[in-house]
């Protein structure tokens, strides 16, 4: 059991859990993730780790709720527990000796570029980070990235920071030269836009990719994706590779597979929520989520499923 | 195959342990009752072999629950007096972990289930486990000596009986255990190689701990086989046993990623390699990344371990309503009959050889026939095709006939030129093997690995760095349960062997 130790919300769908994992806090590398799987009946997610600290015995888990699995996970309270967590997994980021590199991180991947630039100031690479988010306060662990080298904000709506994409704050620091090496982490359309901007300098570009995973360990194949023309797997032969080569359009299509699945579990559970809600107040619905029946159930999943 | 039995049939064994009264003559035989006259081996001989009771086709092709109901007490006495008890018995020979075969079936005859189930519990610690998924028809059971004439005694059935015996009489066995040695033994992976040398070994009196690297132990007992054909609290009171019997299991812990091999050998007197042969094989064909194509391994691991099959768990999966099946082995036909009971209106076997050829268990070709399974034999896939959205639509395939015997002894498939056709579906599973996973290999560069990244061991089960064992399928490539068993049975008493050399150092 991983108790949860501090818990943090730090934008509107995104949550910090710091939790209990004496052992892959002691060994985890930047660019290395976990399984995490809550307890009995629960997904096997895979995380990034954000952040960890040996003596404390723990590691921080940047968390964005987007459906049942997720909002479960950062449902839970300092004290509660996670059942299981396994790692730490994938290659540990293949970081520069020297030099400047750029961090461009996009919504909760800006979590995971954090460790990336952790690593590399302590190696004494210079490191810029561009980081952005729909509006202000979408923006996360900008004091965190502050700590190893210059931070750019930027914001869709212009609230804060520069008003723009991550890549049009990047184009200018492609522009102004001087950058070894770039790190990009973000929804897969934002990790395109970075891979197709910096291909034309011939700069070396980093993407990780968040596939879908059940072990973790290479044994189910779901997280495959081609790299080069080569089918790999993104957990033990990534998550990071050469962004000039992967398949981006692959993997957002792969990453669609379960959507419908994931928006029928959702609304389930938020129907289930009402009920439940209806039924403290005293004024129970009349049979309208039914009461679950598992043939009911089944044939929804069955819907959604495709 | 119809010699005569006679010459091979001792008759003075039948029977021995029946006891007269003396001088009364006996009253006739009933079966498992030892007060009664002993059948004649001519009476044995007459028995019709008892089938295994089963739910109907259409029916359990629909669900999850067991297909196989088990026999009965009444059944399974009537069988075992099926057995000649014979003077030189050879159904032993063709079991990997040696259980005494007419030695438990001897105790059914004289009505002891305990006993029978005390003597099986000595040889086999899953024996709840290869009891539903041994090919008995070629080992046990294809050594028969009764089969010369007639069918074999149902070996695997019988041991189903007595093993289920045994789980639902709680303590009404106690093993022997050796006392604690101080000897510290490390398994890697929790499958049947993995439990099995747990077994052996905590009753042999070493200090066992068992690192997996799932949330669950069980390995492909419990992410592979599907419930229908092992259901998972059996598998989890097998797990349960060790555990009582002084087994540590230690989950999520992945050795090469969590621990270094190095990490273990330092902290165990021995360590054994049972990790399995994980990754998938896929058919290296365009539109293998289509959504709808799965591995075998990850279908199943979403239905079973994940428990998508209960329909009440978190993890998707898709219901193909037309599924194709690419493979003909244990891994293809629970793949197949799986999807059947997902919901899907056809299930489809594609495989590149004939019927002959199947490498699956009788068993389940006959089970997945009668579920309804259609047979796409001498076919093999070229192309998976997609839409313009990313999802499979269909199955390219090229229809084959067999050549001349290739190295493995089979006749070797050829394409027919121009014979191309389409098996229009929307969910393809890819169940033609796995090979080696060189997650813990890679971080132990001093272990010796053959070229396809398989553990090199000696005739013993040591590998190339003393008091490191293997076995299982790391060692010898995808096989069966019952032959990881038996590597995880002989390298348990290597172990054994090797921890006794080593007396003198301090424990």
């Amino acid at each position: 059991m991983h108790p949860v130790r501090e818990k943090a919300q730090l934008s509107p769908n995104v949550t910090r859990l710091v939790v209990e994992a004496p052992r892959i806090a002691q060994i985890r590398q930047p660019g290395q993730f976990v399984i995490v799987h809550l307890g009995p009946g629960a997904e096997r997610i895979p995380l990034t780790i954000a952040d960890g600290d040996a003596e404390a015995g723990t590691i921080a888990l940047v968390i964005q709720s987007v459906g049942k699995s997720t909002g479960d996970l950062v449902a839970l309270e300092v004290g509660e527990s996670i059942a299981d967590i396994a790692g730490p997994l994938g290659r540990p980021t293949e970081l520069i000796e020297s030099g400047h590199a750029i961090c461009v991180g996009g919504g909760v991947g800006t979590a995971v570029v954090h460790p990336i630039a952790q690593g590399l100031a302590a190696k004494g690479v210079r490191v810029t980070s561009i980081i952005g988010g729909r509006s202000r306060e979408w923006v996360i662990y900008e004091d965190e990235l502050r700590r190893y080298g210059d931070v750019i904000v930027c914001t869709d709506d212009g609230s804060y920071g520069r008003h723009g994409f991550v890549t049009d704050a990047l184009k200018d620091a492609l522009e102004t030269g001087g950058v070894d090496e770039i790190y990009a982490v973000g929804p897969v359309p934002m990790m395109k836009a970075v891979s197709a901007l910096t291909e034309p300098y011939g700069i070396p570009t980093l993407a990780s990719l968040n596939a879908i995973m059940l072990d973790g360990t290479g044994m189910c194949g779901g997280c495959r994706v081609q790299v080069g023309g080569k089918t790999v797997y993104a957990c033990v032969d990534g998550p990071e590779f050469d962004a000039h080569k992967v398949d981006f359009r692959e993997l957002a299509d792969r990453l669609s597979t379960y959507r419908t699945f994931e928006q029928a579990a959702l609304e389930r559970q938020q129907q289930i929520h009402v009920r439940k809600m209806a039924e403290l107040a005293g004024t129970a619905p009349e049979a309208e989520v039914g009461a679950d029946a598992p043939a009911a159930d089944a044939s929804a999943l069955q819907e959604a499923s495709r | 195959m119809s010699e005569p039995l006679e010459p091979t049939v001792p008759s003075a064994r039948a029977g021995a342990g029946h006891q007269a009264e003396a001088g009364a003559p006996l009253p006739p035989h009933v079966p498992g009752d030892p007060t009664t006259a002993p059948p004649t081996n001519r009476e044995r001989m007459a028995i019709d072999r008892v089938g295994m009771p089963e739910r109907p086709a259409e029916i359990r092709a629909r669900d999850f629950a067991e297909v196989n109901l088990g026999y009965t007490e009444t059944l399974a006495f009537l069988e075992a007096d099926r057995c000649l008890q014979c003077k030189n018995p050879t159904c032993m020979d063709g079991c990997p972990v040696r259980v005494d075969i007419p030695g438990f079936i001897k105790l059914l005859q004289e009505g002891d289930v305990r006993g029978a189930a005390r003597s099986m519990l000595t040889d086999n610690a899953l024996p709840c486990v290869t009891g539903r998924v041994c090919p008995q028809e070629i080992q046990c059971e294809g050594r028969c000596i009764r089969a010369k004439k007639g069918p074999a005694v149902a070996i695997g059935a019988l041991e189903r009986f007595v093993a289920d015996w045994a789980n639902t009489h709680e303590g009404a066995i106690v093993l022997d255990v050796h006392e604690p040695t101080g000897r510290k033994v490390a398994i890697v992976g929790s499958g049947p190689a993995g439990l099995t040398a747990a077994g052996e070994l905590v009753a042999l009196g070493h200090d066992v701990t068992i690192f997996e690297a799932f949330h669950a132990p069980g390995g492909v007992l419990i992410y592979g086989i599907p419930e229908f054909r092992l259901p998972k609290d059996i598998v989890q009171q097998e797990v349960d046993r060790l555990v009582a019997r002084g087994a540590k299991i230690e989950t999520n812990a992945i050795i090469g990623k969590t621990w270094t091999l190095g990490e273990l050998r330092e902290r165990f007197d021995a360590v054994f390699i049972a990790v399995g042969a994980g990754l998938p094989v896929f058919m290296n064909v365009p539109g293998e990344n289509l959504k709808g194509v799965y591995s075998a391994n990850e279908y199943l691991t979403r239905v079973n371990l994940m428990g998508a099959w209960s329909g009440r768990t978190d993890t998707p999966v898709l219901h193909g309503q037309r599924v194709a099946v690419v493979g003909g082995g244990n891994v293809a036909m629970d793949s197949v009959r799986t999807a059947m009971r997902m919901g899907a209106a056809t299930s489809t076997i594609v495989y590149r050889r004939g019927k002959e050829e199947l490498p699956a268990r009788v068993e389940e070709v006959h089970h997945a026939e009668q579920e309804g399974v259609i047979f796409e034999m001498l076919t093999a896939p070229v192309e998976v095709l997609g839409d313009e959205n990313g999802w499979v639509t269909g199955l390219k395939c090229i229809r084959m006939e067999l050549g001349e015997p290739d190295d493995s002894g089979r006749r070797r498939p050829n394409p027919i030129p121009d014979s191309e056709f389409v098996i229009e579906t929307d969910m393809v599973v890819v169940a033609i093997g796995t090979r080696s996973n060189p997650l813990l290999t890679a971080t132990a560069p001093e272990l010796k690995i053959s070229k396809y990244g398989y553990i090199e061991t000696d005739e013993k089960g040591m590998t190339s760095m003393p008091g490191v064992f293997a076995g299982g399928d790391i060692v010898r490539g995808a096989a069966t349960v019952i032959l990881a068993m038996g590597d995880g049975k002989n390298a348990a008493h290597a172990i054994d062997e090797y921890l006794l050399a080593q007396v003198g150092t301090p424990a």
